[in-house]
């Protein structure tokens, strides 16, 4: 049986389309309107909001949670002091990623951790032992991010605390009479917040927050415009960008971190004493540089890709619609051989351009090499000339800027 | 919006006067993207703008604190995709926000809302006709295939069919033969719709399509735009055509709002300009430009200033650039004729809105989406045909077409929280009016479209907080299009293309050694295309090239 989050029964009055898709069992909207650009362009240019309480979310309290969460993600939680979040993955011995995912410090000893897939008999294994009380708390809280350039003005009207929040720090704060979470967080790339509300008032916070969104262009936005704003924000999704390492079925569906474009959660780990899981073989990837990848930006010749399609009688398409499929990337060379792979591709409206999140051989991975992307025109395979470039793509100033 | 930095120091030359490679005359769109391109290859621009702010016909104005009104141009489809990334636009601040919806009251109370979803829109069709359901399909079909026939053409120079450049334009752009090669590939039905375009009426080429009066009434709009036709004259197809050729994000036709409205677009475009090295002089009139020898020196301003140049680049139309800003008696008397009898009838107005709250459409009274985009109050091709009677006798339409738009729904920068603004194009606004002046009937023009909106949307009238109205007069006034014709000539077919703005003189060199154009008056015309600026760029590298 489908499930449906906290806020559904408001957003489903707004949705024209009944168009969902399911995630993690629960019904999520591709899009709200017939025009999911309109609403990508509400997250770029004023605000949109998206339910995205479908996370798994686990409590951590107890003496020796914040030890558990030292040994257990791969980022150093001790940096994280209470009133602050951290983006962080956690891999398996083989330093191979398994999950990504967000930890609030509420305390010293109180941590909330959300992540894509279920993931609560992992980390009750490693807590044995441990003063630890771990907790799925998935279905008490529903989660809607509010994002882009007017979101603060918007939640200002509602909690003046949001004012205060710089990037990745969060407070709580009282919208609609309901306590709830305001954090800086979200998966946009762009300034934003999310609410974690209890379940029960989900509904009355919604309302605050569209009823505070008039005239500030606030709309609803789905997974479609979700998908382009994602990847010109460099931000992997799982499953897409790479496989649950415990899941995978050979290494080449296997990322490391540092293959992930995260190795700057690494800071520290080579010359410092935190054990945690995956901690050797990731020194041992530093040590030897073993990396296989090397993840970047592809941003693809806009001329060639209009001479391609035009010279076979089609008009070139500019669609942000992410890639069905992985396409190969070759070398410039004539005939080149194949160096790597991208694993999302879509038309970003903000730069014009086509863009993807791809996978390259390491000695490639220079800004500005020129590679040639596997696509197809008029049932025909070919490649179209593209370079590599740094993520984010698309990376404004607002993102991270101070209050 | 912010004013454009001008530039500090002149580069003085051995005699004293300032010295530039090349200075263009006028700030508007086409002006600053040639100045861009000039500069971008190592040219000293200059651009010399005579209002306060950049943008010619393209600017934002903040009528009412608060409110961003854009005064005249308001929307953006036609940019071509190479100025974006030749010029860099995005880093600029280039941002078109895409218009989810198209909405078009039928006249009756009822509608047609059209949107980004191909099947919903068939379906909205399908709701007034059954039969126009799938000719909607086809239409679009039919349609995009000439816009993809004559693109090529559209999208580079004409070729020297007369010879009027003789050798010194050799090399630049195609040639006769490509064209020929060009049309010979396209496809026999194709090239009989583009003729059947380019030479009939929008009315004509519609009912091969459409049934209902509502679903005809809607696709004619674009077809009078800016134009002294009526969609069932000749000619109403060429301009149907025209504002079909814009391809926003690869969509045929589609629209945007450029964040800030169009001025805000002429605000990226002078920040790439000046990236790459030009310098901006605003309220700097130029009052001629200065010859020797049968060659370009330079320009003379308002305030005494002669500035010297071996390109001087004129952005203005036609009638200024080869009768106002040099003496008629330096150019063969064969292009002062055609440029004299150029058409420049301006029809259209705009009225312009600060509102209290969004109108309300009553058969849709609790929902915004269809204020997305273009609200096209003109119902059915008779109606629009009727308002064009009226110019024909040298008056206004006391029922006139209007395209309106509540940009501030899309761009919520553009007004107060909870309030609007509104862009009104309104047709049928002759020029010349007969036995009166815009003057006297400039108000009495802003009730007739404020009556017919009150028409469409009850209570309208009580939702205005500030109305502007901006006749023909006004808009040549203010940006200096002659009789106010927004395209800075008109869309008629012998004043297109290898006649645009002379059979003489329509590869942007004149026939005045070192004086370029760069306007909407040249090849491929007006709205915000920035060919005409591109090409005359092109032209003049070419020419340095050749007789550095």
């Amino acid at each position: 049986m489908i499930r449906t989050t906290p806020f559904h029964e408001r957003l489903s009055e707004l949705n024209t389309q009944g168009l969902y898709t399911h995630w993690q069992g629960f019904l999520s909207p591709l899009r709200y309107t017939h025009a999911p650009k309109h609403e990508y362009f509400a997250v770029r240019n004023s605000v949109g909001v998206f339910d995205t309480s479908p996370l798994f979310k686990y409590r951590l309290t107890g003496p020796d949670s914040s030890r558990l969460l030292e040994g257990a993600l791969t980022r150093d939680i001790r940096r994280c002091a209470p009133g602050q979040a951290q983006y962080t993955l956690w891999c398996d011995d083989g330093g191979f990623v398994m999950e990504d995912g967000v930890v609030f410090r509420h305390g010293e000893e109180e941590f909330l951790l959300t992540a894509a897939r279920p993931n609560l008999a992992w980390f009750a294994d490693l807590a044995q032992g441990l003063a630890v009380d771990l907790e799925d708390v998935s279905d008490d809280f529903g989660v809607l991010a509010v994002q882009g350039p007017r979101s603060r003005q918007v939640l200002e009207a509602l909690a003046p605390e949001v004012g205060a929040l710089g990037y990745f720090e969060h407070t709580s704060a009282k919208v609609a009479s309901s306590a709830v979470t305001l954090s800086r967080t979200g998966y946009t790339g762009d300034v934003g917040y999310e609410l974690t509300v209890p379940a029960a008032d989900a509904l009355d916070v919604l309302d605050a927050v569209l009823e505070a969104g008039q005239g500030h262009g606030l709309r609803p936005f789905g997974e479609e415009a979700l998908m382009v704003l994602r990847i010109e924000a460099g931000l992997p999704l799982i499953d897409v960008e790479w496989t649950n390492s415990r899941l995978a079925w050979s290494d080449a569906e296997r990322v490391t971190p540092t293959e992930l474009g995260m190795g700057w959660m690494l800071r520290g780990v080579p010359e410092g004493d935190r054990a945690f899981v995956g901690r050797d073989a990731l020194r041992r990837e530093a040590e030897q540089r073993s990396s296989r990848w090397t993840t970047v930006g592809i941003v693809v010749d806009w001329q060639h890709w209009d001479r391609l399609h035009r010279e076979a009688g089609l008009l070139p398409a500019k669609e942000a619609h992410p890639l069905p499929y992985e396409s190969a990337l070759y070398d410039a060379a004539a005939g080149g051989t194949q160096v790597g792979y991208m694993t999302s591709f879509t038309y970003s409206p903000v730069l014009q351009r086509h863009i993807g999140l791809a996978r390259v051989r390491p000695d490639l991975a220079q800004a500005g090499t020129e590679l040639h992307v596997e696509t197809v025109v008029n049932h025909t395979n070919t490649t179209v000339r593209a370079h590599t470039a740094r993520l984010p793509l698309f990376n404004p100033p607002r993102k991270t800027a101070r209050p | 919006m912010t004013d454009t930095p001008t530039g500090s120091s002149d580069r003085r030359g051995a005699d004293g006067a300032a010295a530039y490679d090349a200075i263009v005359v006028g700030g508007g769109h086409n002006g600053l993207i040639n100045a861009a391109y000039l500069a971008k290859e190592g040219l000293r621009t200059l651009v010399l703008e005579r209002n306060p702010l950049v943008g010619g016909a393209a600017i934002t104005e903040e009528c009412l604190p608060g409110f961003s009104f854009t005064t005249f141009s308001y929307a953006l489809s036609l940019l071509r995709p190479e100025i974006i990334h030749e010029l860099d636009l995005v880093r600029h601040g280039f941002m078109p926000l895409m218009m989810p919806s198209s909405f078009h009251p039928t006249g009756d109370g009822d509608y047609l809302l059209l949107g980004d979803d191909h099947d919903q829109n068939v379906q909205e069709v399908r709701r007034h006709s059954r039969r126009d359901a799938d000719a909607y399909s086809r239409y679009h079909h039919d349609l995009d295939r000439v816009v993809q026939a004559v693109r090529p053409l559209f999208d580079s120079a004409p070729p020297d069919v007369f010879g009027s450049d003789g050798t010194a334009g050799a090399g630049f752009g195609p040639d006769l033969e490509w064209v020929r090669k060009h049309l010979g590939g396209v496809e026999r039905r194709v090239m009989h719709d583009v003729v059947r375009l380019l030479t009939g009426s929008a009315s004509d080429w519609l009912e091969d399509y459409f049934e209902h009066p509502a679903v005809a009434g809607y696709h004619a709009s674009s077809s009078i735009i800016g134009s002294k036709v009526g969609p069932m004259s000749p000619g109403s197809g060429l301009v149907l055509l025209f504002h079909k050729m814009g391809e926003h994000d690869g969509h045929l036709g589609s629209w945007a709002f450029h964040k800030g409205g169009n001025g805000g677009f002429t605000q990226v475009l002078a920040r790439a300009a000046q990236a790459f090295g030009a310098e901006v002089r605003l309220e700097a009139p130029v009052t001629a430009v200065l010859t020797a020898a049968g060659r370009v020196t330079g320009v003379a301003l308002e305030d005494g200033t002669e500035l010297r140049a071996p390109v001087v680049v004129s952005a203005l139309d036609p009638r200024r650039t080869f009768l106002e800003l040099v003496d008629p008696r330096e150019m063969p008397g064969e292009v002062v004729d055609d440029v004299r009898r150029m058409k420049f009838r301006g029809v259209s107005a705009k009225v312009n809105f600060a509102l209290d709250g969004l109108p309300t459409f009553p058969a849709l009274p609790d929902t915004v989406d269809h204020f997305g985009g273009f609200l096209n109050i003109g119902p059915t091709v008779e109606y629009v045909e009727r308002a064009f009677d009226a110019a024909k006798y040298g008056w206004y339409s006391e029922r006139p077409f209007i395209d309106a738009a509540v940009q501030s729904v899309v761009d919520p920068d553009m007004a107060p929280p909870g309030k609007h603004v509104m862009s009104c194009f309104v047709q049928y606004a002759p020029y010349q009016l007969r036995g009166s002046d815009w003057d006297t009937e400039r108000q009495r023009f802003g009730d007739t479209a404020q009556a017919v909106l009150e028409e469409h949307f009850p209570g309208f009238g009580d939702l205005v907080l500030h109305r502007e109205v901006v006749t023909p007069v006004d808009i040549e006034a203010r940006t200096g299009l002659t009789e106010g014709n927004i395209f800075a000539g008109e869309f008629l077919a012998p004043q297109m293309y290898l006649f645009r703005p002379s059979p003489a003189a329509s590869r942007y060199a004149t026939p005045l050694a070192g004086y370029y154009q760069c306007g909407s008056g040249t090849h491929p015309g007006g709205c915000v295309i920035g060919s005409p600026g591109r090409f005359a760029a092109q032209r003049v590298l070419h020419d340095l090239r050749r007789d550095p």
